[in-house]
């Protein structure tokens, strides 16, 4: 399989001192959908600054489909398509002269371009916006315009910075369908979020950096696997008199409220026994939600190992 | 990059600078018209009248190409200094660094929107001219090449104050205390004849009095300077600060962390 992006050594110290990345090395698969999470300040944003060539790295190497950003300038930024975090395009223009720009800067004619901004824009549901000047977009569609931008030359890795941060769950989730969709299509999707249900629904793959390090790299699937535990909330239709004892060491059961019950479950313990416990025991369920998201619980465990360290 | 490619993304960000300045024409077209025209109407009729003649010209004709060459000047420098500004406060300039566009390409592109912006408002001005002088051009060729020489300098001196500047504030210093003594002391309005020697010697120090006596040896056939001397400043000036803006785009000076 062919590698997407791979990053060797990356060190990134900004004129003020603060280094912000202290030799990160990172592998992508094409065709693949990667999540890089950390927290404010970790240095995520940086790492796509140095990919996309809007940061100078101190060290260091990034290639793109085996290409190296310095030497094969043009081959590497055409395979790129980037969507920052942040609202960069002018406020002052029509959303339509937006995208036909971009896809000009590709060195797509303009007939060409007029075609892939009105596909994009269409996919993205801003069509009927085309003609307004895109400050009068609202925040989620600003966000859907960047996305529409960085397609324009239908780039085979695209980099989303928090593309949802601030969108409603809505919108949100028919951006994930949008992103599942041209992920399908081939196109390798690196994502940072902040919602890590998100990068749970969407992500194959998954690397977490903190302080400048990366201090996990590996699937979703064995991210997940390493859970100890997981505390569900049930719902129960009628009143809940005692807390009920269960009959399993590696299972505790605590009382929300008179219809709500929380039940830790131990990693390997089949939870289709917890429920005929929960039977045996004449506890009636409506309905079961996690406490926390899974990867939230390993994310924040990952954070305060690494933070002890 | 091809060479279509490269064209096409030439293309694409002149046609943003135009479309930039004409949407805001109120701001970039109209008020260097009327400024002119109040120099024309004030100096040149009302105060020309009783100056009578400069270097051998009616007052009126004598200031109209120095009048003409302020206007090139003025808006070629702030069409470049206030959009790539802009552009880098917005961080607008981000789509284009990000793609695949040649440094050298990026610089033509906002150089010629600049030079748009100083030519269109340039031949306003030279519109409004003809309802107070009957213009005749001397030497064509000559005046079309110093007007576009002109204005390609002070689009890539505007260049390099935007990638200096740091606040709204810095964008306007240059024009303010810099850019208009400049003019105004590069023979708009009067022969360097008339100054002692040794005023006409610090005139000579300054390149737009080159650049106003060639434009207007152009058009009126008469000029304080050598005009191939004049042509060998503006090349000189071309190539230096060409040179810099494509050293400060590869070092991503202001635009780069």
């Amino acid at each position: 399989m062919t590698t997407a992006i791979s990053i060797t050594d990356l060190k990134k110290t900004y004129v003020n001192g603060f280094e912000a990345l202290k030799g990160i090395s990172l592998e992508v698969q094409q065709g693949d959908f990667f999540a890089l999470l950390g927290p404010n300040g970790a240095g995520k944003s940086t790492t796509i600054g140095v990919i996309s060539t809007l940061v100078k790295r101190s060290s260091g190497s990034v290639k793109v489909f085996g290409k190296n950003v310095d030497t094969h300038v043009y081959d590497t930024k055409l395979d790129l398509g980037v969507v920052p975090q942040e609202i960069n395009f002018n406020q002052f223009e029509k959303v339509q002269d937006i995208v036909i720009t971009q896809a000009g800067y590709y060195g797509l004619p303009r007939t060409l371009a007029r075609e892939r901004a009105e596909k994009y824009l269409r996919k993205l549901g801003l069509w009927e916006k085309r003609n307004d000047r895109s400050r009068l977009l609202s925040g989620g569609m600003k966000r859907r315009l960047m996305i529409a931008r960085a397609l324009a030359h239908e780039p085979r890795l695209l980099i989303l910075d928090e593309p949802t941060a601030g969108v409603d769950i809505e919108l949100r989730r028919s951006m994930w369908e949008f992103l599942t969709e041209i992920n399908e299509g081939g196109t390798t999707i690196i994502l940072t979020t902040h919602y890590l249900e998100e990068a749970e629904q969407l992500c194959r793959n998954i690397a977490i950096i903190d302080e400048g390090l990366i201090i996990e790299n590996t699937s979703m699937r064995n991210l997940l696997e390493e859970l100890d535990s997981q505390t569900f909330i049930l719902d129960s239709p009628v009143e809940i008199g005692t807390v009920p004892n269960f009959n399993f060491k590696d299972v505790s059961v605590c009382k929300v409220d008179n219809k709500c019950i929380e039940v830790t479950i131990a990693a390997g313990r089949n939870v289709n026994e917890v429920f005929a416990e929960l039977d045996r025991l004449g506890i009636e369920v409506s309905s079961m939600r996690n406490k926390t998201n899974r990867l939230e619980q390993l994310f924040m465990s990952r954070l305060n190992e690494n933070g002890l360290k | 990059m091809f060479a279509n490619h490269k064209y096409i993304a030439f293309e694409t960000i002149v046609i943003k600078e135009i479309r930039r300045f004409s949407r805001i024409w109120l701001q970039t077209l109209v008020p260097p018209a009327i400024t002119i025209a109040l120099y024309f109407v004030i100096f040149g009729n009302l105060v020309g009248r009783r100056i009578g003649e400069m270097g051998g010209f009616q007052y009126m004709d004598f200031i109209m190409p120095g009048l003409i060459m302020m206007s090139v000047i003025q808006n070629s420098y702030s069409n470049v200094v206030s959009s790539f500004f802009s552009q880098k406060f917005q961080k607008t300039v981000e789509e284009v660094l990000v793609a695949p566009v040649p440094n050298y390409v990026i610089l033509s592109g906002v150089i010629v929107g600049g030079m748009a912006r100083g030519l269109a408002v340039g031949a306003i001005v030279t519109m409004l001219a003809l309802f107070f002088s009957d213009l005749r051009i001397e030497h064509p060729l000559i005046t079309v090449a110093v007007v576009l020489l002109t204005s390609a300098v002070f689009s890539l001196a505007g260049f390099i104050n935007a990638v200096f500047a740091n606040s709204f504030d810095d964008i306007s210093i240059i024009p303010t205390f810099v850019l208009t003594p400049l003019i105004y002391l590069g023979g708009v309005f009067y022969s360097v004849q008339l100054l002692p020697t040794f005023w006409q010697v610090v005139s000579g120090l300054n390149p737009i009095f080159y650049m106003v006596n060639t434009f207007r040896y152009g058009i009126l056939g008469s000029s304080d300077v050598d005009v191939y001397w004049a042509f060998l400043i503006l090349g000189v000036f071309i190539v230096g600060l060409y040179s810099s803006c494509i050293w400060l785009l590869r070092n991503g000076k202001g635009i780069r962390t």
